[in-house]
């Protein structure tokens, strides 16, 4: 049991997990985020639960982080790993014959995702851990003095897709993250070993959460910016 | 049909290599792909000049010896088949065909296109196998029941002819489809069950010493495998692996 994360299916294993554990998240992510469309208030009451209950921000906010440094970090790892494993390329490939564009590029719409994560993180994360942690303000409101101001949640994401830089940024995010989805959500199966009768119709939920998931990521993106 | 050949040509296990290009003319449509290689031999010859040494024996797609990347295709652009059933009508008139050995670090090339493959026998070696009491009380092997289905996967991991087009198409160079049809014979019928942990244990662990990449799912090798081994397989090895971990 030790040496299994030595193992090369052990480590298939663990990035599978940790892909597993990550789309869960994204599913909640975007669950909330798209609170955002239909109700302000929702939005806000739900987001100030999720950025004060302890359990979340104690206990899930560092485990999800340590999710995303893992896959990543085991993401580079595998890729230098197989790189070393063929040392002269061949003259002529012919990969379109055999494999999706998606399944053989991993890697760089991983890294398109890890440069969008750190946008991302200096938009909201950042500021949020600053209001909340450096300044001290956990009321959740838009002017900490006064209890009438309301939540400051919505407004803070409405406001900040007035860029229209930004909306590209985000929708070509987007872009990646589903090609990323394409190839990793049933490959997150096939490596823990889960391929059976219902594999079919797993690919095809596959590949549905692959493209619903980050066209509503879109969608909300173009909404708060057209709304605005 | 004339074509151009681009042909990996390598002295020895310590030369460099580079494509050397060759032309031929008056191929036949319907000769092989190694007769092809053949009639270019006998041309290379009479000019005085190395033959290109290539790996072929049954040329029935049986043995697994051909190997050959063709056009950035382990064993051509047809499917299901190997090297030596390929045939040259696969090919039109005037075409550039890039030949290449089979490219891992864990298959070194010993001569131009004639990579070795032994590390796949280490592998077997490592675990690929039953142990059976041959002292004079040996139970028939159809005595024991076994189900319909479990013979029928068993039977088609076992049609793996170890050939390395698995290997030679993966982006990560990749053994896990050999290693999981190896597994999968086994550990699906009840006289492979007896040995299964270690067997899985040792097989993935000489598989990683070896020098393979991991699996990334690709699919490549599915599809360029001459004898149709499903990704089953693999998925089948990581459950038999992953048990085994938790067991050890």
């Amino acid at each position: 049991m030790s040496g299994i994360l030595n193992s090369s299916i052990g480590r298939k294993f663990a990035m599978a997990l940790s892909a597993l554990f990550l789309m869960i998240f994204l599913l909640q992510h975007f669950t909330i985020n798209l609170l955002s469309v239909f109700s302000e208030d929702t939005f806000n009451n739900v987001s100030h639960f999720m950025g004060t209950f302890w359990l979340i921000q104690y206990v899930l906010q560092p485990v999800l982080i340590l999710g995303v440094i893992f896959h990543f970090v085991m993401g580079f790892v595998l890729e230098i790993r197989n790189r070393n494993a063929r040392q002269i390329s061949y003259a002529k490939n012919n990969g379109s014959a055999n494999s999706s564009w998606m399944s053989r590029n991993m890697i760089w719409s991983g890294l398109a995702i890890l440069a969008f994560i750190g946008l991302h993180f200096y938009d909201f994360w950042a500021p949020e851990i600053n209001v909340k942690y450096f300044k001290g303000d956990m009321s959740g409101l838009i002017d900490p003095d006064n209890v009438n101001s309301g939540f400051r949640y919505w407004e803070e994401l409405h406001h900040k897709f007035v860029d229209i830089w930004r909306v590209v940024l985000y929708c070509i995010a987007f872009i990646f993250l589903s090609l990323h989805l394409l190839h990793g959500f049933s490959s997150a199966f096939q490596s823990t070993g889960m391929n059976n009768k219902y594999t079919k119709s797993l690919q095809g939920f596959g590949k549905a959460y692959a493209i619903i998931i980050p066209l509503g990521f879109v969608f909300i993106a173009l909404f708060h910016h057209f709304t605005h | 049909m004339n074509l151009t050949l681009k042909i990996w040509r390598q002295a020895n296990a310590n030369d460099k290599g580079k494509m050397v290009d060759y032309k031929i003319s008056d191929v036949s449509p319907d000769m092989s792909f190694l007769e092809m290689l053949d009639v270019l031999n006998n041309e290379l010859i009479e000019k005085g000049e190395e033959p290109v040494a290539f790996d072929h024996d049954c040329r029935e797609g049986i043995c697994g010896s051909c190997s050959l990347y063709i056009n950035g295709e382990a064993h051509g652009p047809d499917r299901g088949v190997t090297t030596c059933q390929l045939h040259m009508r696969m090919f039109k008139d005037g075409d550039t065909i890039f030949i290449e050995p089979f490219r891992a670090k864990a298959f070194p090339v010993i001569k131009d296109l004639v990579v070795d493959r032994t590390a796949f026998d280490r592998i077997q070696h490592a675990g690929g196998f039953i142990s059976v009491n041959t002292s004079g009380n040996t139970i028939d092997a159809n005595a024991i029941p076994v189900n319909k289905e479990n013979a029928d996967d068993a039977f088609s991991a076992a049609t793996c002819i170890g050939c390395g087009a698995c290997v030679a198409s993966c982006k990560n160079s990749s053994a896990m489809l050999f290693v999981g049809a190896k597994v999968s014979q086994f550990a699906l019928l009840p006289q492979g069950r007896v040995e299964a942990t270690d067997r899985v244990l040792n097989m993935v662990n000489q598989m990683d010493a070896e020098g393979f990449g991991n699996c990334t799912n690709t699919g490549a090798c599915e599809v360029e495998c001459p004898k149709g081994i499903s990704l089953e397989n693999i998925a089948r090895m990581n459950r038999e692996y992953l048990a085994a971990s938790l067991k050890g």
